[in-house]
């Protein structure tokens, strides 16, 4: 019996993958960017939520390779006298944490929702209707929607304590509808299937054959949208953040990093925004080029839409 | 076809009730007409006799019945913040919002449905990959960094195009506000409709090419080589053709989405549409302001899906079918 490892060494999927060079690169990127991001409070070279290392003097520093830079600062400070680089460490921290996070709500819902609906006609037809309207919304419009309601509801006070689940809340039930349907067309072509027959011919209960027999099958078309979604959802983050629905100052996001910055843009002081951006688009790139490797590989058949 | 246009029509308007009844909601539980429709002096008998004149304490359904009266009369309700009807201020605002969004569709509709065919029938040719790489990037990037790059560098360091607002406008049939008709206007229009059409440029590329190179592969395409057809006829007449009805199916839907995103690029180029509007009425929390903008939009949504739903049962019987189950 060969162990796992070496089972993975030898498959077509290690194979496939590093034939790629594109994917190769893109993953190596990723990595080394959860990496940095996850390490930040070790390998940053200021805390930016210490506001006893943050002196306002600082304020506004160029990069190093321009004028009246420092090596202090690598990257520059921003409007509040942050170092930029470390500032965007634990930023990239909170984009990503928000981005798993939302992906794994709207995956548990959607999985759930799409299996009942495919396995059991009756929930089909008000369920996928429901999908139906909420896709046909834009994401965006549905999460800031949903935000805006909670501002108003629940006002600005210790709003950024709680901001991290809240806004995986907001996204998580702002793009369920694309893991729902996606499911429920791979039920629906699965529970056809003999196996599905044979075990309901055991005798197995519906939820036993839902979850055990036809779930493990559906899975490769979801891990498929849910690199795509790991990237929408960071870029919903942002664009939540941008309108001052997101991430709070005190705890930025890259998103709200961006914003913060808009602002300085027009007195020459681009550090501020563009590393940020650069990062972000960075970010949001390879997982994009990865999931597109993926999908290729396991070229299952999505639902179009 | 009578049957499914009735049933879609009945679906919108369920639709339509679910979110005035969200709207309604949180209006009932969020905001205090009293409070801010009158001063501080007031004593608090005088709000109760204020709140049962505006019928505040009846039961929440007959409320709701009362908003869904008014709604049909076109009343939206008062804004707190502009004290005027939020219907009257989102019809002021509406203009500019729909000038960018027509002038962004434009865009996209020219540079996408020409570069879109070239990648197809060319794939291999380094600019198709050129486009596709650049579509990647664009679907990577969030509309309101492009916005913020844009201003960048054609604001802030080559001081060609302005940054922000609609310069100068002209009044067309009394309540049109218009920036089309001046050199000023359409200046300040650039750099937003460009920053707005870059969300959805790349997907339709995406889209074009690949149902066109699907189409490429069919048969009777095929069987137009065979018969000696000029190239580029076969390519427009023959194939084209055929890519334009899911394009325009998905494009139709797409073109409702862009509303969500002019609320991002008005906000960042201050453009005074019914975007940056909601957001500042979350801000304010001008909660009236910002429910007529949500059944508005709402409205919107529903009216265009709908509309693309029955003109694609018209042209396409196998949806109609597969509808009725």
């Amino acid at each position: 019996m060969r162990s796992r490892w070496q089972r993975f060494k030898e498959s077509y999927m290690l194979y496939s993958f590093l034939r790629d060079h594109m994917a190769v690169t893109c993953f190596v990127i990723l990595a080394i960017l959860v990496i940095t991001a996850f390490t930040a409070p070790i390998i940053a070279p200021h805390d930016p939520y210490d506001t006893k290392t943050i002196d306002i003097m600082n304020a506004q520093l160029p990069p190093v390779w321009s004028d009246g830079g420092t090596a202090d600062f690598l990257l520059g400070t921003d409007a509040q006298g942050r170092d930029m680089l470390s500032t965007m460490l634990y930023g990239m921290r909170v984009s990503i944490i928000i981005g798993v996070g939302a992906v794994c709500l709207q995956a548990f819902l959607g999985i759930v929702v799409g299996l009942l609906s495919g396995y059991i006609k009756r929930l089909d037809n008000i369920l996928m209707r429901i999908a139906d309207v909420q896709l046909s919304f834009s994401t965006y419009m549905v999460a800031i929607f949903i935000g805006a309601i909670v501002q108003t509801a629940f006002g600005v006070a210790g709003y950024d304590k709680v901001a991290v689940p809240l806004i995986i809340v907001i996204i998580g039930l702002a793009e369920w509808p694309q893991y729902a349907r996606t499911v429920r067309a791979s039920v629906l072509a699965e529970r056809k299937k003999e196996y599905v027959e044979a075990a309901r011919v055991i005798g197995l209960s519906k939820s036993r054959i839902m979850w055990r027999h036809i779930l493990p099958n559906t899975l490769s078309p979801v891990l498929v949208i849910s690199t795509v979604q790991v990237a929408n959802a960071i870029m919903s983050e942002a664009a939540l953040s941008f309108l001052g629905l997101g991430m709070p100052v005190t705890k930025p996001s890259l998103g709200s990093l961006i914003t913060a910055g808009f602002e300085y843009i027009f007195s020459g002081s681009w550090w501020i925004t563009i590393f940020p951006g650069f990062l972000l688009v960075t970010l949001i790139l390879v997982i994009n080029l990865l999931g597109d490797w993926v999908r290729d590989f396991l070229n299952p058949k999505l639902y179009k839409g | 076809m009578f049957a499914f246009t009735v049933k879609r029509i009945l679906q919108a308007v369920v639709v339509m009730l679910i979110i005035s009844f969200i709207g309604f909601a949180i209006k009932h539980n969020f905001g205090d007409p009293v409070r801010d429709l009158v001063g501080q002096r007031v004593t608090a008998t005088e709000r109760a006799e204020i709140r049962d004149r505006l019928g505040l304490n009846d039961p929440f359904p007959v409320q709701y019945a009362r908003f869904l009266r008014d709604a049909l009369h076109g009343d939206l309700g008062q804004s707190y913040f502009f004290k005027k009807p939020a219907t009257e201020v989102i019809i002021k605002k509406a203009p500019a919002t729909l000038e960018l969004v027509f002038c962004a569709a434009f865009i996209i509709v020219v540079l996408s449905i020409p570069l879109g065919i070239y990648s197809a029938i060319r794939p291999k040719s380094l600019f198709s990959r050129f486009v596709m790489g650049g579509s990647i990037v664009g679907v990577s990037m969030p509309v309101f960094l492009t916005a913020i790059l844009l201003i960048y560098i054609f604001s802030v360091e080559l001081h060609w195009l302005p940054s922000y607002g609609r310069g100068e406008t002209v009044l067309l049939f009394g309540w049109w506000d218009s920036g089309l008709f001046t050199v000023d206007g359409l200046l300040h229009l650039v750099m937003p409709s460009i920053a707005l059409s870059s969300i959805m440029l790349p997907l339709f590329i995406r889209l074009i090419r690949s149902e066109m190179m699907e189409v490429l592969e069919t048969e009777y395409v095929k069987f137009a080589w065979a018969k000696g057809i000029k190239p580029w006829r076969v390519w427009l007449v023959h194939a084209f053709k055929n890519t334009l009805l899911p394009v325009i199916t998905v494009g139709g839907v797409q073109l409702g989405i862009m509303v969500a995103f002019t609320i991002l690029t008005e906000t960042v180029f201050q453009w005074q549409g019914m975007g940056s509007m909601f957001i500042e009425s979350v801000e304010r929390s001008d909660t009236s302001l910002m429910v007529a903008y949500l059944v508005f939009v709402g409205i919107v949504f529903v009216l265009v899906n709908t509309f693309v739903d029955i003109i694609y049962g018209l042209v396409n019987p196998t949806v109609r079918v597969a509808g009725r189950q």
